[in-house]
């Protein structure tokens, strides 16, 4: 694919409340794509993890939000424990979903858990999905 | 743990009780909320399972043991975090005004650390009245007890803590490449059908290394990998199902304690079935 870079969107809000919220330093990646190469929801990606760095230091908001990947996120930290760099995706991941969340735009809808997987859920699927996906 | 793991409960303290550590619950406790929050700027989420240590603290003790993992990762790292971070700690003891302060000062452990660490592996297979021997089990330790590296209770990259377990019960552990790798976790509320091919993943690979079940620590792990076996029977050929049980219930029977307080019939996968074979149960 073919992006346009611009010194305006390095430095764009976007970019700035990633890193605030996150805590990463996002120059450290060097796209080894060891992130991808351990993620177990990578196939069901459209975007590898590995991808979402290199877009969301680039401030591509815009490609980012098009994509379904951080909400395939399982957190399980496959790509942190690996990461030869130091660098924490689950907590990008997590920025990335938190600016549409707090913008009051939920993943999930509880009412389309229907009764009968309400009752059968595990509570920490529920607690965990809910605070992943809901603002 | 109380409505649906009690499979994973009532064991653990029936298990506990014989092996001389009586588990004492935490008077007014509340959920952790189940995920430990990966962003920086939240601490309101840090309140839940701060909460909590401070409970095993008002309660003069010094050291809270979790069944669940996820427990385990959440209150593990809420604790690093109050141990830590001097400046979220304050703003967390401030704005918790009606508590006493908390430092990180209460050890967080999962009941496995405690097997392994307090009663240690030669104590337990001494107690073993009936050994697993006939059983061929693949530990399956999921992401929670081991991600991050700063709360793994074990090697991240190597875990032998299940296994050492089984060996302990008197069984040789199955090894499989897909011991670590997520179930998939909270998307089942999201993509339960990616949920069901990640599931046969982990079974197909356990199984085709010489498993006749999976032993687990989380009862989400056991939802994910369990729920959808009948589906998965119907799509792949041969696939009769595969008993989950969860590592306290192996613990309770190999320790000779009463099968009914197992409540295998709460598993998936049918392991009263295979015990049955195995000649572990009546």
């Amino acid at each position: 694919m073919s992006v346009t870079i611009s010194p305006k969107r390095l430095g764009s809000e976007f970019v700035r409340k990633i890193k605030a919220i996150s805590g990463q330093n996002l120059q450290v990646c060097y796209q080894c794509g060891m992130c991808s190469g351990n993620c177990p929801m990578a196939s069901n990606m459209d975007l590898s993890p590995r991808q979402i760095i290199e877009l969301a230091r680039l401030g591509l908001e815009e490609e980012i939000a098009n994509s379904k990947t951080v909400w395939i996120c399982a957190s399980c930290l496959a790509c942190t424990v690996n990461c030869p760099r130091g660098f924490d995706l689950s907590k990008l991941m997590e920025a990335i979903r938190l600016l549409t969340l707090r913008k009051n735009v939920d993943h999930i809808s509880p009412e389309e858990i229907s009764p009968e997987e309400r009752r059968e859920l595990p509570q920490i699927a529920m607690v965990s999905g809910l605070r992943k996906f809901t603002g | 743990m109380k409505t649906k793991a009690r499979n994973l409960e009532e064991p653990a303290i029936a298990s506990m009780e014989v092996l001389g550590v009586k588990l004492e619950e935490i008077s007014r406790w509340n959920c952790c909320g189940a995920v430990y929050s990966l962003a920086g700027d939240d601490l309101i989420r840090q309140v839940a399972p701060v909460r909590n240590l401070i409970r095993v603290k008002e309660q003069g003790k010094n050291e809270v043991v979790t069944l669940c993992s996820f427990c385990l990762n959440t209150l593990k790292r809420a604790n690093l975090l109050m141990k830590e971070d001097a400046e979220k700690r304050n703003t967390l003891n401030s704005f918790m005004d009606e508590e006493v302060d908390y430092s990180g000062e209460v050890k967080v452990a999962h009941l496995l650390e405690v097997l392994r660490d307090e009663i240690g592996w030669e104590a337990l297979a001494q107690r073993v009245k009936l050994p697993l021997r006939e059983l061929k089990v693949a530990p399956y330790y999921g992401c929670t007890l081991l991600r991050p590296r700063e709360v793994a209770i074990d090697s991240v990259d190597n875990p032998t803590i299940l296994h050492e377990f089984l060996k302990a019960l008197g069984t040789t552990p199955v090894y499989f490449p897909y011991a670590t790798r997520c179930c998939g976790s909270y998307q089942i509320v999201s993509n339960p059908d990616d949920i069901s091919a990640h599931a046969w993943d982990i079974l197909s690979s356990a199984l085709s290394h010489g498993a006749e079940a999976l032993v687990l620590t989380c009862p989400l792990c056991d939802y994910n990998l369990g729920q959808g076996q009948k589906e998965l029977m119907k799509k792949h050929n041969g696939f009769k199902g595969m008993p989950l049980f969860y590592f306290t219930q192996l613990l309770a029977l190999a320790l000779g304690l009463d099968p009914a307080l197992c409540r295998f019939e709460l598993n998936y996968g049918e392991p009263e079935l295979l015990l049955r074979e195995r000649n572990l149960l009546l």
